[in-house]
């Protein structure tokens, strides 16, 4: 009943596999884009200016209460008419839809994990702070060497559930046209009817990819190292 | 973006309703609210299963979980698609298949919220139902529930959310919910995609927003009433 033969004609195969590229390079490329920005805006959060503090307000629960497609399509269709024309020509000469739907899944997933990481610095205790300022640091230098490591191990299992959560949210691109796995997944099963065991298969590669983050995940909870153990 | 809000708003609430099938904003509720209350039971007796003295039930139910949490809802919507019909013997719309994938989807989360909920409760609840002579589903009905749901319902508030954001997905098989009408109406201003999709992201915030405070506010009034203030 399950014949998977149908993968090694007509190349479908090489579209699977490219589909699969696809999701993991959008993966790991949005992945880092938002690991860079959850940090930015955890630090303009934690700043003593309250416009900072508004701004990221603002940019958090923006991504927080948009459903992730709308924000896609936002970027997709929205954003490109207020470019100026360079820029345009620009991401044009690349791939288009590759770029925007990384954009947008950057900054959904960046604001998600500025607010893990907050929650993961509210668990370091004010003393450590304290501690880092009469040891003659700045304030940035405070949270870069003393705040930032230790909150970032702190915020552990929330961070892997973030990338889970990016890594099954990339499967949304394929609503503006990527060539990721789900899009390869519709196009082999348009091109075969060859529904259940394609759709099958791709299952299987997503499960293998959340599955090892949630074991991930779990391993984090289980061996959480609390902050100077109190 | 008043311009559009203020030529397009039926299209927006309710879709090519009274002429047409309902849409919009009324339809991305129902489909959220339906998912939401047929999601809902099932997901107690998945959460139930989850704690349940028998091991291969917690095993089972344990399982289910991950494998839904795994899979992306695009993805299950897709095998909603596909297997609805087949298991009902008739045609199906594409509303039903999207509230049956929604159901699915949800109903695994929910899971985990109750599950958290009843493993928060005290042992003593469950030890002096049972020596009160209660059987394990006594118990779990008139003891633990009813204090684990009371606990999880800003949770669940803000599973809805999710469920509301979720709702949007059902645009990519054809459903007339919101998402669908700011398709329609960038199709027809044609010039203007940058404001249709912000009105269409303020819908979908003004939701979700209030929702999620109402949560909080939820939250805060049963911690009161839990320190015996209210």
């Amino acid at each position: 009943m399950f014949d998977l033969s149908f993968l090694l004609e007509d190349g479908h195969l090489t579209l699977l596999r490219n589909g699969v590229l696809t999701t993991v390079r959008l993966f790991v490329v949005s992945g880092l884009m938002a690991s860079a920005i959850g940090i930015v805006l955890a630090t303009l959060r934690a700043l003593p200016v309250r416009v900072c503090k508004a701004l990221v307000v603002v940019i958090v629960e923006y991504h927080r209460n948009v459903p992730m497609l709308v924000q896609i399509l936002v970027w997709y269709f929205g954003v490109p008419q207020i470019l100026p024309e360079s820029l345009k020509l620009w991401i044009n000469a690349s791939n288009t839809e590759f770029f925007l739907a990384a954009v947008a899944l950057s900054l959904n997933s960046g604001a998600f994990v500025s607010e893990d990481i907050r929650s993961g610095l509210r668990a370091i205790p004010h003393t450590q702070q304290e501690a880092a300022w009469s040891i003659g640091l700045t304030y940035l230098q405070s949270l870069r060497y003393v705040i930032l490591p230790q909150g970032i191990r702190a915020a552990l299992p929330a961070l892997v559930n973030q990338a889970l959560l990016l890594f099954k949210n990339s499967s949304l691109a394929m609503a503006i046209g990527v060539h990721e796995l789900l899009y390869r997944t519709k196009q082999i099963d348009n091109l075969t009817f060859r529904t259940f065991d394609i759709f099958l298969v791709a299952t299987i590669l997503y499960l293998i990819g959340t599955l090892a983050l949630m074991a991930l995940s779990e391993h984090f909870v289980k061996h959480r190292r609390v902050p100077l153990g109190v | 973006m008043f311009e559009i809000l203020h030529d397009h708003l039926a299209l927006f609430l309710v879709g090519a309703w009274p002429s047409g099938p309902l849409g919009g904003v009324a339809n991305t509720l129902i489909l959220a609210a339906l998912g939401l209350v047929a999601s809902f039971p099932l997901a107690i007796g998945v959460a139930m299963a989850q704690v349940s003295p028998w091991r291969w039930l917690r095993t089972g139910a344990g399982a289910w979980t991950r494998l839904v949490r795994g899979i992306p809802l695009l993805l299950i919507i897709f095998w909603a698609y596909f297997a609805v019909p087949l298991l009902v013997g008739a045609e199906v719309s594409a509303f039903t298949t999207a509230v049956c994938a929604i159901i699915v989807y949800e109903s695994a989360f929910l899971a985990q919220i109750v599950r958290a909920g009843l493993e928060s409760l005290p042992r003593g609840q469950m030890e002096s139902a049972r020596s009160a002579g209660l059987s394990w589903l006594q118990s779990m009905r008139y003891v633990q529930l009813p204090q684990a749901l009371t606990n999880m319902l800003p949770s669940i508030v803000n599973q809805s959310v999710s469920i509301i954001k979720a709702t949007s997905l059902a645009y990519v098989i054809g459903v007339p919910e919101l998402t669908y009408s700011a398709a329609q109406v960038n199709t027809i201003t044609l010039t203007k995609p940058l404001q249709t999709f912000m009105v269409l992201a303020a819908f979908y915030f003004v939701l979700c927003f209030a929702l999620s405070r109402f949560a909080g506010w939820l939250e805060r009034r049963i911690a009161r009433h839990r320190l015996g203030l209210a």
